[in-house]
């Protein structure tokens, strides 16, 4: 298992995204953009925080491409991006799926186990019965 | 499933079966071979010395033939509640080994199991996370060439 090469940007990318992802505040500012953009001062409003540490979490999300600012330099409005959070739960589904493919054929054997069971309580029942 | 921590991921899944068979069937090679492939990949060496300080190895064989070997030592056994081991790949990229645990848990008639892998490092867990990926990749690779190739023989008959 070599890292792959090619991808180290994308490892990159996905570092930038869930360090970005590992505070509280900035996932309320994302779930408060999910809705629509927003301006510095909107965001910081429900926050107990003031509008420069905002700021740093919005370059933060900035920096990790999860917003971006519009280009009006008074208002500077933040948009979500979808883009890399769908990268990063995509990233977790296929890990995800490979185990859920193992399971599922886990669930078989399982089922053919417990019906083997069942077949030899049966048959020793019945030898019980025959005695 | 979750990635608590830099380091760990925990997978957690229900199955419709006493907590003995669930043991069984993580802890026996017979039965290991016949689920634990994915994919493509197949188990073709499956060996399991059930015992504290007793080793396991497994290599799994996929597309074009190519394997791919992981192996360690069981640090916990308690049937059928819990069992913990050493996890090394073969050609793992990263140093160190990962710590495996398998929580075994009863309810009415079914099965839950919890397992939680940490990581000897986060880089180390983000390959581990990313190599599904790749291993998605190469293998519709494969279905591709297949499909091409039969296409192909398709054309000249």
């Amino acid at each position: 298992m070599k890292p792959i090469g090619s991808s180290l940007s994308t490892h990159e990318r996905l570092d930038a995204t869930f360090a970005a992802l590992a505070d509280p505040t900035r996932r309320a500012i994302l779930a408060r953009l999910a809705v629509g953009e927003a301006t510095v001062t909107e965001l910081a409003a429900p926050f107990d925080m003031s509008q420069p540490a905002v700021s740093k979490h919005l370059k933060v999300l900035e920096r990790a491409g999860l917003i971006s600012r519009g280009r009006d330099a008074q208002r500077r409005p933040c948009r979500l991006e979808p883009r890399p959070l769908k990268d990063a739960t995509d990233w977790l589904e296929n890990y995800r799926r490979l185990w859920e493919e193992r399971y599922q054929a886990l669930d078989v054997l399982l089922d053919d186990l417990t019906t083997e069971e069942q077949k030899q309580q049966e048959r020793r029942q019945e030898g019980q019965r025959g005695a | 499933m979750t990635t608590p921590g830099d380091t760990a991921i925990v997978m957690t899944r229900s199955f419709d079966a006493p907590r003995r068979l669930a043991f069984d069937a993580w802890t026996k090679p017979e039965l290991l071979v016949r689920w634990y492939g994915a994919r493509g990949w197949s188990l073709v060496v499956c060996e399991v010395d059930l015992r504290v300080g007793g080793a396991w190895r497994f290599v799994q064989r996929g597309p074009g033939g190519t394997e791919m070997g992981q192996s360690g030592l069981y640090r916990e056994i308690v049937p059928p509640e819990r069992l913990v081991y050493t996890e090394v790949f073969d050609n793992q990229s990263y140093p160190g080994e990962s710590l495996v645990t398998h929580v075994f848990t009863a309810a009415g008639g079914r099965t839950t199991v919890s397992s939680t892998v940490v990581y000897p490092s986060k880089e180390a867990r983000d390959i581990v996370l990313a190599y599904p990926m790749r291993r998605g990749v190469a293998e519709s690779f494969v279905r591709l060439d297949e499909v091409l190739t039969a296409q192909m023989q398709g054309d000249t008959a």
